[in-house]
């Protein structure tokens, strides 16, 4: 194997044999680890930047309980689990791809990229058909905005439709920027995948696919909030 | 920065598929358990179940319970300062104005 001769920790004996290795890195382990450190700062800002949008929600969701909640009920709950699983399943592959990089296994790490990529398409195909549910329903926020079929199936409630506009202003806004970071991260997998069948990847130099990583398992995290916050405000059964 | 060039920790792919099976139980949970009426404690449960998921997440899938950097966990200690900061004082503001 040409890959182990290259792996000695010498270090003039790294640059020398790694061609990804910069020159301003000491050696492959110092540039992995500030490029995977660059990484965590970009998502700590995406962090404030989603931060915002679920101060937001959560303000609104407080002071206009009702409609929040009779909001978070119209929502299809068996699309928002098997959603949750998905993108679930879409980081197990990530994981696993990041694991065949590291090992030099170009076949696998090919398939687990592909597979990522159609659990990513299947997320977005899904909100798509619960987002098409909506406009349907005339719950997204606009002229034909209309809620008086909430308001008939649960007469017990006090609804003011701009409170209910709200929460389905925020429900857009919070799926919709979820569901932009993913069409981004398709992308970067498409990118990824083209890297990896040019066999750009080693077990010295696959850092494209631990940061790509990284991004994908973020936007999974933001899922994991979103998915309780906008569907499980309140499930249980009226009294 | 490390400064031994040591090579990368591999996760056995065992522990992936565990953390994986983890994941999709809470999925079914949370959302089993958001039918029962549990009172105030509903947003709770639920939040502290998708908080757990989420640091399975961090800490396997994106390997911060093997890096070297301790930067990294610096970075994301402050990113999570910073979003309680926005989210605690200001709701601590907007929750109690019917209050006054």
């Amino acid at each position: 194997m040409s890959n182990s001769q290259a792996v000695v920790s010498n270090q003039e004996h790294d640059q020398e044999h790694i061609p990804e290795l910069q020159h301003h890195f000491t050696n492959m382990n110092q540039q992995r680890n500030a490029a995977s450190l660059g990484m965590w700062v970009f998502l700590g800002t995406e962090i404030m930047f989603f931060g915002g949008m679920f101060l937001a929600y959560l303000i609104y969701r407080i002071w206009y309980f009702n409609e929040f909640a009779i909001g978070s009920r119209s929502l299809d709950i068996w699309l928002g689990t098997i959603n949750t699983a998905v993108l679930i399943c879409s980081s197990l592959t990530v994981a696993l791809s990041v694991r065949a990089a590291q090992r030099g296994k170009r076949k696998t790490l090919i398939g687990l990229i592909i597979t990522t990529i159609i659990f990513g398409l299947g997320f977005l195909f899904i909100k798509g058909i619960e987002w098409y549910q909506k406009f349907k329903e005339h719950h997204v926020p606009g002229a034909s905005f209309d809620i008086s079929d909430l308001i008939h199936k649960y007469p017990n409630v006090p609804l003011d439709p701009h409170h209910a506009q709200l929460y389905f202003s925020l429900y857009f806004a919070l799926t919709g920027l979820h569901a932009l970071h993913m069409i981004v991260g398709v992308g970067i997998f498409t990118v990824l995948l083209i890297m990896a069948w040019k066999g750009r990847f080693t077990p010295e130099y696959h850092t494209p696919i631990e940061i790509g990583g990284l991004y994908w398992h973020f936007v999974d995290i933001v899922w994991i909030y979103l998915f309780p916050l906008l569907y499980l405000i309140d499930r249980k059964p009226i009294k | 920065m490390s400064a031994h060039p040591s090579s990368e920790h591999i996760i056995p792919s065992k522990l992936y598929y565990i953390i994986w099976a983890t994941l999709m139980c809470l999925t079914v949970i949370t959302a089993v358990v958001a039918f029962v009426d549990l009172g105030p404690f509903n947003t709770v449960v639920a939040l502290l179940i998708a908080t757990f998921k989420a640091t399975l997440v961090v800490l396997f899938f994106m390997h911060v319970k093997y890096t070297s950097e301790k930067m990294t966990k610096a970075v994301i200690l402050s990113a999570i300062f910073w979003l309680m900061l926005l989210l605690i004082i200001s709701l601590a503001d907007y929750s109690t104005r019917m209050l006054g």
